[in-house]
């Protein structure tokens, strides 16, 4: 008989949800992105990172979690290296090292948890932590537990891994990745931790907020700077989790039903957005968004469904991203942050312009010399692509009826 | 703690040191191996056979024989490349020393509280009642890693021979 009882409850079910659509998104852009003979050897790696995502969110126990890490670490590791270029070693190479010491932070830190409590359970420590709270040993563990899962969220100032290992990886890895991977291993661990754990004490607060506003504003002026598609994409992801943590960070009800919904938003957003860098990089051969320019009038569906995609990162309403940003910033100032809350509002006009630059170099404008003759991608990447714009919308215009019934009931987990 | 600890730890720390510093491959997997083995005097030595056994044989034993297994796999480098990676790695990792002694120094005398809840000692029974029954979706968890990562060297490593010849 297997003993053990799953943490399942509705933040849960969301990230469920996510990680299957996420991951059903790359199975289709693999089919067209990754060779015949490689195809069946990316599903089943695809299947044990989907493994390890789902024990992260099946996990009630510290180290069940910590395995769970491993596997969807090991997992996606092999899936960056997966072509063997110089690009993907370096870029899988930075995620092993840097993967390595937030497992020894973590591992450290469940060390000393475990002489504390007694046991990992959640319920266990978290009881521990209440009864010890003014330990230095206790707080420190703690801390470098976080730190650790900031590694793996790739959160400002830990993100050197990640715009190397999103923009080397195959099209389809990168999907899963920017997607669903940081967010199941680093974000919600984060947000399931804080809430069950260890507790809203005002120094983790004050650390998840200043970290969120530091990610949100680093992420967004590097990809101000960026002309490769992907990276610009990649520290567009790491400026938009910072809004998740910085609505943890508020730690209200509201705050937390506005986290996770920018956590589920986030992933169907960002995948769109990589699976149409998928599409570019497939038909026109290039990432390089200088020489690009006007390929929505050949690429029709791409186009439009990146900008959906980029209108829902930017917040722009009725878009599934503008009510979640909304949610976040109205309960962080309600929390009374309110400066935390103006620098959110003021990096939003940033997301607006780097995603217009991108959108203007691009899609719009005059057609680049050399792609007088270019054509829409294939079924297989526009199907998911517009999949997860239908979702986007559908979102955005349904959220009276899913504030009430999905979205309070999320953040009342407290 | 006796001298037989502090000699242990010792020799330990310096498998390990010598595990990041040398410059081949399979130098570092044997000195990694050895590095567990000492852990796993240790651990007979603080009447925890079971994890003594455990850390020989998976991490001493198993992990060796996947690393030596990847590296087999590779193509060596040439004398001069390794004499110029010799060179760069010792100069990389010189500091390291110096900075285990004194990180080791400084957790040594700093005033923290271990006001840790005291355990017993458990016996073979037990361990193998945790391990079976209260832990078993952990051990699925474990061998769904090993599994990973023998799939990923298999992934990356196959046709390395074949690519590069046609290369």
């Amino acid at each position: 008989m297997l003993v053990f009882r799953p943490a399942v409850d509705n933040i849960s079910f969301v990230m469920f949800l996510a990680i299957a659509i996420v991951a059903m998104s790359s199975l289709f852009v693999s089919q067209s992105a990754i060779k015949e003979n490689g195809r069946f050897t990316f599903i089943n790696l695809l299947l044990l990172l989907i493994i390890g995502m789902n024990g992260v969110v099946l996990a009630n126990d510290l180290f069940t979690l910590y395995i769970f890490l491993e596997v969807t670490a090991v997992a996606s590791f092999i899936l960056i290296a997966f072509e063997k270029g110089k690009n993907a070693f370096e870029g899988a190479f930075k995620y092993v090292v840097l993967s390595a010491v937030a497992s020894a932070l973590i591992l450290a830190s469940l060390a000393i948890l475990l002489m504390v409590s007694g046991g990992l359970g959640f319920y266990e420590v978290k009881d521990a932590l209440l009864s010890s709270s003014n330990s230095k040993i206790a707080i420190l563990a703690v801390a470098v537990f976080v730190v650790g899962l900031f590694i793996k969220g790739g959160l400002v100032p830990f993100h050197g891994w990640l715009p190397d290992a999103y923009s080397s990886a195959p099209s389809p890895v990168s999907v899963v990745l920017a997607g669903i991977v940081t967010k199941a291993t680093g974000v919600y661990t984060l947000v399931r931790l804080v809430i069950s754990v260890f507790g809203f004490s005002e120094p983790v607060k004050l650390m998840l907020l200043l970290i969120g506003t530091i990610s949100i504003v680093v992420g967004a002026l590097a990809a101000l700077g960026q002309s490769d598609f992907k990276r610009m994409l990649s520290y567009s992801s790491i400026s938009q989790v910072g809004y998740i943590i910085l609505g943890l960070g508020a730690g209200t009800e509201l705050a937390i039903a506005g986290a996770v919904f920018h956590l589920f938003n986030h992933a169907i957003f960002k995948s769109l957005l990589f699976v149409n860098a998928a599409a570019v990089e497939e038909q026109t051969g290039t990432r390089n968004m200088d020489k690009l320019g006007g390929i929505a009038s050949k690429m029709p569906v791409t186009g439009t469904t990146s900008v959906v995609a980029f209108l829902s990162t930017a917040g722009i309403p009725p878009l599934s991203g503008f009510w979640s940003k909304l949610i976040i910033i109205v309960a962080v100032w309600k929390a009374g942050f309110h400066g935390y809350a103006a620098i959110a509002i003021l990096a939003s006009l940033l997301t607006l312009a780097y995603f217009l630059s991108m959108q203007r170099r691009v899609f719009f404008g005059k057609l680049a010399d050399g792609f007088a003759g270019l054509k829409e991608a294939g079924p297989w990447i526009i199907i998911p692509a517009l999949i997860l714009m239908l979702i986007t919308v559908g979102l955005g215009l349904g959220f009276p009826w899913l504030f009430g019934t999905f979205l309070m009931p999320v953040g009342s987990i407290l | 703690m006796t001298t037989i600890d502090l000699l242990l730890l010792f020799l330990m720390m310096s498998a390990a040191m010598w595990t990041v510093m040398t410059p081949g491959l399979l130098y570092s997997a044997i000195g990694l191996a050895l590095t567990s083995a000492i852990l796993s005097v240790i651990m007979f030595q603080l009447n925890a056979p079971l994890a003594a056994v455990f850390e020989l044989s998976v991490c001493a034993g198993l992990i060796t024989v996947v690393f030596v297994a990847a590296i087999s796999l590779t193509k060596p480098m040439s004398k001069q490349q390794e004499a110029q990676h010799a060179k760069t790695r010792l100069k990389r990792y010189l500091a390291l020393p110096v900075i285990v002694v004194v990180l080791g120094w400084m957790l040594w005398s700093a005033p923290l509280n271990f006001d840790f809840l005291p355990r017993g000692i458990a016996s073979g029974d037990e361990v193998r009642q945790v391990l079976w029954n209260t832990r078993r979706f952990d051990l699925i968890g474990q061998i769904i890693v090993i599994l990973t990562g023998v799939f990923g060297i298999v992934v990356l490593f196959k046709n390395r021979g074949k690519e590069e010849a046609e290369k």
